[in-house]
């Protein structure tokens, strides 16, 4: 299946799906929704444990990546962005992350395998959403102790590789670790994804996405956007880009700063504008792909989605205007660098 | 001449190597900041001063653990022009991987030297891989070689790659050092091969350490070292594709210790022929490197005889030359020329750059010019956070250097407390307790930390709990430590609803405690609609730390902070009700889509009460008593602005006395009122038959009327028994599953076939204006005010006690609620009321409707004004929907569409509905 996304990726920009939180809001799970039967004793609160949904309530999460499959999403995200023993900490449901994982990527495969049956012309994949964690590897939690680690390298890889490992048992297609804003966090996930493809003996496309926070656009750990890209690039990406954070239009020039600088092929998916007071995601399908258009005009881009406040109007939309316009040109994969590929 | 016009000399002799083949790849490395080698590139200069084995003094500081003087060694390299630091731990006496792991998480949190790549420097692999462990950007090991054989040359390679770090690898192997020109191209030919072709390691992220040996040592073998590395150098770099050749300059004049102006010379000679052969790298000490051109033209000679090997006598030569010019050292330091301007530009720009090493002298000369120590705090230390916080703000400043500037401010806050202590007359304790946290799911602290600080500056006790600390940790922490107040801090859009539920929790386990919001999505806004209103108590929103000290100083005040919390509570409320009014920023959907997307109840399966008695009916007799207990007191207050809630505010410490007083002489005005019977209550209301037609209209049916009491509308006969009210719908743009409401979508459309209710009244309490002119003849116009403040509390409470008659009485779809009269308060029952004139259905123009349904007028004397107010004034009119789904809500914004729309259903012009609905028409 991998080879098939490194085919689609060389004809036509793919399109990955939009938020999966703004749809589950809609829902209004209660506590007992979030519940459902088997964790309805459960010693902890576990409402807003949005990727726990997976178990409890499978069938909304099919449904919403059966929404921007229809929409025209390529690419859909599991739902496991909290999906490590460090994330699942706060809900004392560490011995739970095997089976969320696979679950979620299960469930997606599912649906993706109904989707490319209908339309074999269009194959649909699934991305193993890998999220950074709720800890910083390279910065401090408490201010009057800056060399204080809340997190390690180890403690991260360790937590990654088993997300990892359940993601591909579940049927991911391709690894998604996003919204990074710790360089060394992403590295740590990086470091995991290797060791389970060398034991498993196996290659897995890994798209890797981080998260420009600042106005001085930076990182969150302070890194700008192409020191950032030459952290990651260690490892052979299927590709590389920014999400969340920002609008697409802010998110512009820092996709910029790196497309001319990576052979990997460049993916964004940006918020739906910026919050408002509120904290609700304002930007209209149609202003967003106004803008969204602006990055193909530019030939930036070879994966397109939305994050925080999109919906599938926003990918129906993002996709129609995706169609027009040619991938960005990028080194035909497999790279002559990694031999292993060409077995593929 | 500065360090950076010297690497300028290095530059152009590189440029050779700019034109080998095509394909060409260039090393790129990071910290914050990206270090790309390309065709042009300087000569890379790397740090070697935070080497135990290389300095005597960082060894000493980091044996003594001074880890902040010896991050200064390393700022200091940065800002010299060092492109790279190489950090090196190994020493007998310390802990090598325990030192590197904490001086480069250090590092990590110093932005002005973090923003080179690390450098990773020992002979144990267990160091290096703790470094790598800890460094967000992309590295140099320095470093690994074939000394030990190749499996576990291969297996270091492959984790150091895995890590995503370039590698220096030395020109070592089983046999030992590579020490002449044929050894050192073997070694790394052997290596380049092994690395490429078995480890798949990325030819450009290799770096060659050739061995850099001393020359003019006296011995015969040493004569060539200097000449061998440049030509085994030129060697690799033209049979090495994408290789980088680096080396440790200044063991190349070890035989000259002692004489800086020689080794200078000699090193920036080397460098010179290095450079042009292709060294592209190298461990040098700016501070140690004279500019070629700058040479005297005979050391020049001497020194380049000696480098280049060019005669027998060489080092002779230059060793007696050096004696003639000994002892000329020039250390270089950073640029201090900033420490010329005048004190407060000073203390700014230590703040700005996070500079701690003169802050003390600089705060010590504010404290001796300042009246009082506290002044140099709240004057020169917070104008210089201004200046951070404007930086930050404007993008100019990231995370940590803030966090770096905070602390400085801390150690300049340090140094005044103990005179700020010796100031205070009594011996003073921690004015109070704050709690700090940045909510759950949040890592964001800077605005929590800066505020910290700053509260801490003035006396106050700060309980951080840090980052991401989940609701329940900050009660219990609240609890048990007894702070006085709360501050919460957040980055991202959801810490927006963890402050929300924080503050419904404080709320629900009866907490006092202030509430101080801030962070950069948190907003006066958010802080006024969503926070205040979940939480009796004071909740401010504080986004800027110099103002936090007053607002924290107001709250804390035993003497007046009740009257400042009401303050604010008042302030807020009035922020809200005008924000609300407010056109938010948003985009509004057609009518036509807000239609699709009405709030649907299913009228299959919905409960429709046919009304006990259809018609209208008319209250003139009742006896106020009987309003009394359905008075809600809180309003009554609060238009003589005391704030608070009744009962509560007539114990309330601080308006209490004032509330009990009033509230007994408005008992007294009461009784005196009851009676004499100065004001009379007085109601018309109907129930009727009703639809909704076309989406937003609702018709209601006038069966002919058998009661003689009352005045029956004439509608009647003219209009086919039927009047129609118009509804307005909201046309906000939502999230999906939201919908757009209109108090039509709470009755069953016509086409359900369903018959469904819709009722309408007014109510009026007569007398009030004449009570009022009469107190007001006796000049008291205290008293005025009091009778109208009283005829209003009766009017809502008319207004509540006939809803109740309808509910359970005259309608009776909820015959046997029981509700208290806090319950009716909030609103607590089924079905609504809502008014022509508020935020549900904002056009007055409607309740000429109502007026026409029921003969207002004809029936009980409530008149409408030209501005459609009532007269009298104490009045309440509006409809009743009876659906348990109907529920209150805010129209909001309507567009022009709409607006051509209604005026056409209404039959008037556009531009009377424009002149009526004005308010509510976006932009």
């Amino acid at each position: 299946m991998s080879i098939n996304i490194y085919k689609a990726l060389q004809e036509r920009i793919l399109v990955l799906d939009g938020a999966m939180g703004t749809m589950l809001q809609a829902y209004k799970f209660t506590e007992e929704d979030f519940r459902g039967k088997r964790f309805k004793d459960y010693p902890t609160p576990l409402q807003g444990n949005n990727d726990l949904l997976s178990i409890t309530q499978p069938e909304a999460i099919k449904t919403i990546h059966g929404k921007y499959f229809d929409a025209g999403a390529d690419i859909v995200e599991t739902n496991t962005f909290s999906g490590t023993t460090i994330a699942m900490a706060d809900y004392q449901m560490e011995d739970l992350v095997y089976e969320l994982n696979y679950q979620s990527a299960k469930i997606a495969k599912e649906v993706a395998n109904e989707f490319t049956a209908k339309e074999p012309h269009k194959p649909r994949f699934v991305a193993g959403s890998i999220g950074p964690t709720n800890r910083t590897a390279s910065m401090s939690p408490d201010v009057n102790d800056p060399g204080y680690r809340a997190v390690t390298f180890d403690e991260l890889r360790i937590a990654y590789k088993q997300q990892t490992e359940a993601l591909l048992d579940g049927g991911a297609d391709v690894l998604l670790v996003e919204t990074v804003f710790d360089t060394l966090n992403a590295k740590a996930a990086l470091f995991a994804i290797e060791q389970v493809k060398e034991e498993r003996n196996i290659e897995v496309p890994i798209m890797l996405s981080g998260t420009i926070t600042d106005a001085s656009g930076r990182t969150l750990s302070g890194q700008t956007a192409e020191a950032f890209l030459i952290s990651v690039s260690h490892i052979p990406l299927l590709s590389v880009g920014f999400n969340c954070a920002l609008g697409a239009n802010l998110l512009q020039p820092h996709l910029e700063a790196i497309a001319n600088k990576t052979e990997f092929a460049i993916s964004a998916h940006p918020n739906a504008g910026l919050p408002n007071a509120f904290g609700e995601y304002d930007e209209t399908p149609e202003e967003m792909g106004e803008q969204i258009e602006e990055y193909l005009k530019k030939n930036l881009i070879n994966i397109i989605g939305g994050c925080c406040g999109t919906s599938p109007e926003h990918i129906k939309v993002i996709a129609e205007i995706a169609s027009k316009y040619k991938p960005r040109a990028h080194p035909s994969i497999p790279s002559q660098r990694e031999g292993k590929y060409s077995t593929l | 001449m500065s360090e950076k016009d010297k690497n300028k000399n290095f530059t152009k002799a590189s440029s050779l190597w700019g034109e080998v083949g095509e394909g060409r790849r260039y090393m790129k490395l990071s910290g914050l900041e990206p270090l790309v080698l390309n065709e042009n590139s300087n000569f890379i200069n790397v740090g070697e001063r935070t080497n135990v084995a290389g300095s005597r003094k960082f060894l000493r500081l980091i044996k003594e653990e001074k880890f902040d003087e010896a991050l200064d060694i390393a700022r200091h390299q940065v800002d010299g022009g060092a492109q790279i630091i190489d950090i090196n731990m190994d020493d007998g006496l310390i802990d090598g991987k325990e030192a590197m792991v904490r001086f480069l998480n250090l590092i990590a949190a110093e932005p002005d030297i973090c923003r080179v790549p690390i450098m990773i420097d020992s002979s144990k692999w267990e160091i290096i891989e703790a470094g790598l462990q800890v460094v967000q950007g992309k590295c140099v090991v320095n470093s690994i070689s074939l000394k030990e054989g190749e499996e576990k040359f291969i297996w270091e390679a492959t984790q150091i790659k895995r890590y995503g770090a370039a590698v220096i690898v030395m020109a070592f192997d089983e046999v030992g050092q590579a020490d002449n020109y044929k050894r050192r191209i073997e070694i790394a030919k052997r290596s380049y091969d092994i690395l490429v072709n078995k480890v798949g390691f990325a030819s450009e992220d290799i770096i060659f350490d050739l061995n850099i040996f001393p020359v003019a040592t006296g011995m015969e073998e040493h004569r060539k070292n200097a000449i061998d590395f440049i030509e085994a150098t030129k060697w690799v770099r033209e049979n090495l594709p994408n290789v980088s050749v680096s080396g440790g300059v200044s063991n190349v004049s070890f035989s000259f210790r002692g004489n800086n102006t020689v080794r200078e010379a000699m090193h920036s000679v080397f460098l010179y022929y290095a450079i042009q052969n292709g060294m592209n790298m190298g461990i040098v000490n700016p501070a140690m490197l004279e500019v070629y051109d700058d040479i005297p033209k005979d050391l020049l000679e001497h020194v380049e005889d000696v480098i280049l090997d060019r005669r027998d006598d060489a080092t002779e030569r230059l060793l007696n030359f050096a004696e003639t010019v000994k002892g000329t050292s020039k250390e270089k330091t950073a640029d201090l020329s900033w420490r010329e301007n005048p004190l407060q530009d000073r203390i700014t720009h230590a703040l700005v750059k996070g500079i701690d090493a003169f802050i003390i002298e600089d705060v010590e000369q504010a404290r001796q010019e300042a009246k009082a120590p506290i002044e140099v705090i709240e004057g020169h230390l917070m104008i210089g956070m201004n200046v951070v916080g404007d930086l930050f703000g404007a993008g100019k400043m990231f995370l940590p250097q803030v966090v770096k500037s905070a602390r400085v401010m801390k150690k300049a806050v340090a140094y005044l407390n103990p005179f700020i202590e010796a100031a205070k007359s009594d011996k003073s304790e921690p004015v109070g307790k704050i709690l700090m946290a940045t909510v759950k799911g949040d890592v964001h602290d800077i605005g929590k930390n800066i505020v910290s600080v700053v509260l801490a500056c003035n006396n106050y006790e700060i309980v951080d709990l840090g980052v991401m600390v989940p609701p329940e940790k900050i009660i219990q922490t609240a609890i048990d430590e007894r702070v006085d107040a709360i501050g919460l801090s957040g980055l991202i859009t959801p810490s927006l609803d963890e402050m929300v539920y924080l503050a419904k929790e404080m709320q629900r386990q009866n907490f006092e405690l202030p509430l101080l919001i801030g962070g950069a999505t948190t907003s006066k806004a958010h802080t006024a609609v969503k926070i205040d209103t979940q939480y009796k108590n004071a909740v401010v929103h504080v986004n800027d730390a110099s103002r936090a000290v007053t607002v924290v100083g107001d709250l804390l005040n035993k003497k007046s902070s009740h009257l400042y919390t009401a303050k604010l509570k008042k302030d807020y409320d009035e922020f809200r009700t005008k924000f609300l009014k407010r056109g938010k920023e948003k985009s509004y959907i057609s009518i036509d889509e807000a239609r699709k997307r009405k709030y649907k109840i299913d009228w299959e399966t919905s409960e429709i009460k046919k009304p006990n008695e259809l018609g209208i009916q008319v209250l003139k007799q009742l006896s106020l008593k009987e309003l009394l207990p359905f008075i809600d007191w809180s309003p009554f207050f609060r238009s003589w602005d005391l704030h608070g809630k009744f009962p509560d505010i007539l114990t309330d410490k601080v308006v209490g006395e004032q509330a009990s007083i009033m509230y007994e002489e408005a008992q007294q005005m009461i009784a005196e009122i009851i009676a004499n019977q100065f004001l009379k209550p007085k109601a018309v209301f109907g129930l009727f038959e009703a639809n909704s037609i076309n989406e937003d209209d609702i018709e209601v049916s006038i069966k002919p009327n058998r009661n003689k009491n009352v005045i029956s509308s004439n509608v009647e006969k003219s209009q086919n028994n039927k009047v129609v009210f118009r509804t307005l719908r909201q046309q906000l743009k939502k999230r999906e599953g939201i919908p757009n409401h209109a108090l039509a979508d709470f009755i069953a459309p016509k086409e359900t076939n369903k018959t469904d209710y819709i009722g309408a009244f007014c109510v009026g309490i007569f007398g009030a204006q004449e009570l009022a002119e009469s107190y007001k003849a006796k000049e008291d116009d205290y008293n005025a005010i009091m009778a109208q403040a009283i005829a209003d509390r009766f009017a809502e409470a008319f207004a509540e006690y006939l809803h109740k008659q309808i509910r359970t009485k005259h309608w009776g779809y909820s015959a046997d609620e029981e509700l208290t009269n806090d319950d009716l308060i909030k609103e607590n029952y089924k079905g609504i009321r809502p008014a022509p004139g508020y935020p549900a259905c904002p056009d007055h123009l409607e309740k000429e409707t109502i007026w026409d349904l029921l003969k207002v007028e004809e029936n009980i004397g409530v008149t409408l004004t030209e501005s459609l107010a009532m007269w009298p004034a104490a009045a309440v009119s509006g409809y009743y929907f009876a659906n348990e789904e109907a529920k209150y809500f805010g129209l909001g914004k309507i567009t022009d569409d709409q607006l051509t729309d209604y005026s056409e259903r209404k039959g008037i012009t556009k531009e009377k509905a424009r002149k009526w609905l004005h308010p509510n028409l976006a932009n």
